[in-house]
């Protein structure tokens, strides 16, 4: 229905002193500008001793929402004034909606009010709020590490199905995205040194710095900001919906513990797939590096291949594997605490998963800075 | 009103998911100012005949007729345009969660109307008024119950006056005296508004109370077995089917 503007008219009349006669007329459906309910305002204003509205709606042919809501309008400006309104000259459909429309009362105080609180009101509430998520995050931890004690005791109840799922997941799935990303910051790295090592003519060093930084800590940030983006994400979203289905609720009943049921399981598998993931990362970039080396520095395979070998130790690897083991645990737990602090509506959902990328990347770049840190105090 | 004209008229309608056929051969007619009944059982593919009249799902075979427009055959904008007199209301509310109750109702009046805020306020008011939820604009649907939610998903459906509504299962969920008021808005919004109604529902106290023609859709054959005021098919059906279901398998019940 293209929706024409209402063709309304409407006149008035005093068929005697205290009485207004409304007459109206034409279309009064919704659609274009609706009539106004001044006017009839107006009319009785310059009338001062009418004490009555009548209608007539002979030449009414057709009529909506528009018109109620106009009758609404007058009927509430009328009882202010207490002014009486027959409704008799009404079409009766719209007694009858009108008699609906007012059958249930205001709903009092359901009214919100927009009150801005003052500014420090506000910075208060903010620091109260993020008091109680730290301790809402640490009790989640602690929750967490509880349910892995009982899964080392051989009590904690989760389906093993889930956990392979979860690893098939987070670890086969990834390769590609890792892989592609793994094999370009490799060759940018690559790329960024040599401009600066060619200078000396120290080319061959290229292979040491694209090993040593990926295999100590590019590897495992490159993997840890991917899964964030992927996985995390991924857990929010999907244990955000399970809370809006009220799915959470009914494990909750059954006495099963969401966190053995449905964080265990991911965070398991995370921790997990991770270190292996940042191994193939690593392996990624050196590739990416070689390209570079013998795609553009002249160097050989082989070459390559020596220098970054004398270059990385195994305590580079340790460190590197312990990097995304962490990594590991912060992604998981950040997106299954934002999937089980989801509210109930779907926008609720997508709150739960942008919060989960930014806590996971967050939270994996500081925890990079602190192992930086403690690996430079104890010299390794 | 064009009273006892064919408003809507299903021609050898057959609804399938890939090769899984849900529903076939249905033939019905629906006339201007009808409340028409789509009955069955769970599960009986109510909610897809819903679908392919609504234009969500696109039927595996037949014809949906709007006042003698082909609904699937037509053009994009004569489609759209046939769509913009549909109101529908969904199964659970199916509200928007990030908007207001009241900017929920107001979305459609925004977007084909020139109504101005302040007017579109008020309509917003009034529908929500008729719904019984007067006062409850400003909250979001996750602060209200589920039967209010259903109840907004009403007051949307109508706002712009629509002249056909469709409701699927509109009083699964509500509490009697809520359902009740929704049976009454159904009949009074047809009495007064002149509107057509297609139900979708299983809930026999509604049945009885406002249809006025129907049809029986059967998920063992897959198709409709029965047509016809709702009362009537009570008094005259012959099928055990329609019969069970219409008395909740209380006379079968009894028999045994």
């Amino acid at each position: 229905m293209e929706i024409e503007p209402g063709q309304y008219e409407m006149s008035f009349s005093r068929p005697n002193e205290d009485t207004l006669l409304v007459r109206l007329a034409g279309n009064w459906r919704i659609g274009g500008r609706l009539p106004s309910a001044d006017d009839v305002q107006k009319q009785i204003d310059s009338g001062p001793r009418i004490q009555r509205v009548a209608f007539s709606t002979e030449g009414l042919t057709d009529w909506g929402s528009g018109l109620l809501t106009f009758l609404i309008k007058v009927i509430r400006q009328c009882s202010r004034k207490k002014i009486r309104v027959e409704k008799a000259g009404l079409p009766k459909g719209a007694v009858k909606l009108i008699a609906l429309a007012s059958a249930v009362p205001e709903e009092k105080g359901s009214q919100k009010e927009g009150v801005r609180e003052p500014f420090l009101s506000r910075i208060g509430e903010s620091a109260i709020a993020f008091g109680r998520s730290v301790v809402e995050m640490l009790g989640f931890i602690g929750e967490a590490t509880v349910a892995f004690m009982r899964l080392l005791k051989g009590k904690a109840r989760f389906r093993r199905s889930d956990f392979t799922l979860t690893i098939q997941q987070c670890g086969v799935q990834a390769l590609p995205i890792v892989s592609l990303i793994s094999l370009l910051v490799g060759l940018i790295l690559a790329f960024v040194g040599a401009i600066q090592l060619m200078m000396f003519g120290a080319q061959i060093y290229v292979a040491s710095l694209v090993g040593i930084a990926m295999v100590r800590v590019m590897g495992a940030i490159m993997t840890g900001i991917i899964m964030a983006g992927r996985t995390g994400a991924a857990f929010a979203a999907q244990l955000g919906t399970m809370q809006v289905n009220e799915e959470i609720d009914a494990l909750k009943t059954l006495g099963i513990s969401p966190m053995e049921f449905l964080v265990l399981p991911r965070m398991l598998a995370l921790v997990l797939m991770m270190p292996l993931l940042c191994l193939y990362a690593d392996l990624m970039g050196i590739l990416g590096g070689l390209i570079v080396g013998v795609g553009m520095l002249d160097l050989t395979a082989v070459e390559y291949f020596n220098q970054t070998k004398a270059s990385i130790t195994l305590n580079y690897f340790w460190i590197g594997l312990f990097h995304s083991a962490v990594f590991g645990v912060l992604v998981a737990l950040a997106g299954c605490l934002r999937g089980l602090q989801c509210g109930r509506s779907s926008s609720a959902v997508g709150d739960a998963a942008t919060s989960a990328v930014v806590t996971g990347i967050v939270s994996i770049i500081v925890a990079t800075a602190i192992i930086t840190i403690i690996c430079n105090v104890l010299g390794v | 009103m064009n009273q006892r004209e064919a408003h809507i008229t299903v021609k050898d309608l057959t609804m399938a998911y890939g090769d899984f056929v849900i529903q076939r051969n249905l033939n019905f007619t629906i006339q201007h100012g009808d409340i028409f009944l789509v009955m069955g059982g769970s599960g009986c593919g109510k909610s897809t005949i819903m679908r392919a009249l609504v234009g969500l799902k696109e039927p595996a075979k037949g014809q949906v007729l709007y006042d003698g427009i082909n609904f699937w055959e037509a053009e994009p904008g004569e489609r759209d345009r046939t769509m913009r007199r549909f109101g529908v209301m969904f199964q659970r509310g199916a509200l928007w969660s990030s908007m207001t109750l009241a900017e929920n109702v107001a979305l459609s009046l925004e977007q084909y109307t020139d109504l101005s805020p302040g007017q579109i306020r008020e309509v917003v008011s009034l529908k929500l008024a008729m719904v019984g939820l007067s006062g409850f604009e400003e909250f979001y649907p996750s602060e209200i119950s589920g039967g209010m939610q259903k109840r907004v998903g009403v007051a949307r459906a109508m706002a712009l006056d629509p002249d056909i509504l469709f409701f699927d299962e509109p009083s699964a969920g509500l509490d009697p005296v809520s359902s009740r008021r929704l049976d009454d808005l159904i009949l009074e919004l047809r009495d007064s508004l002149g509107s057509t109604m297609v139900v979708v529902t299983h809930e026999l106290a509604s049945i009885f109370a406002i249809g006025n023609n129907s049809v029986f859709l059967d998920p063992e054959t897959r198709t409709m077995i029965a047509s016809g005021h709702p009362k009537k098919l009570l008094a005259e059906s012959r099928d055990p089917k329609v019969h069970k279901f219409l008395t909740r398998g209380e006379e079968g019940a009894r028999k045994q």
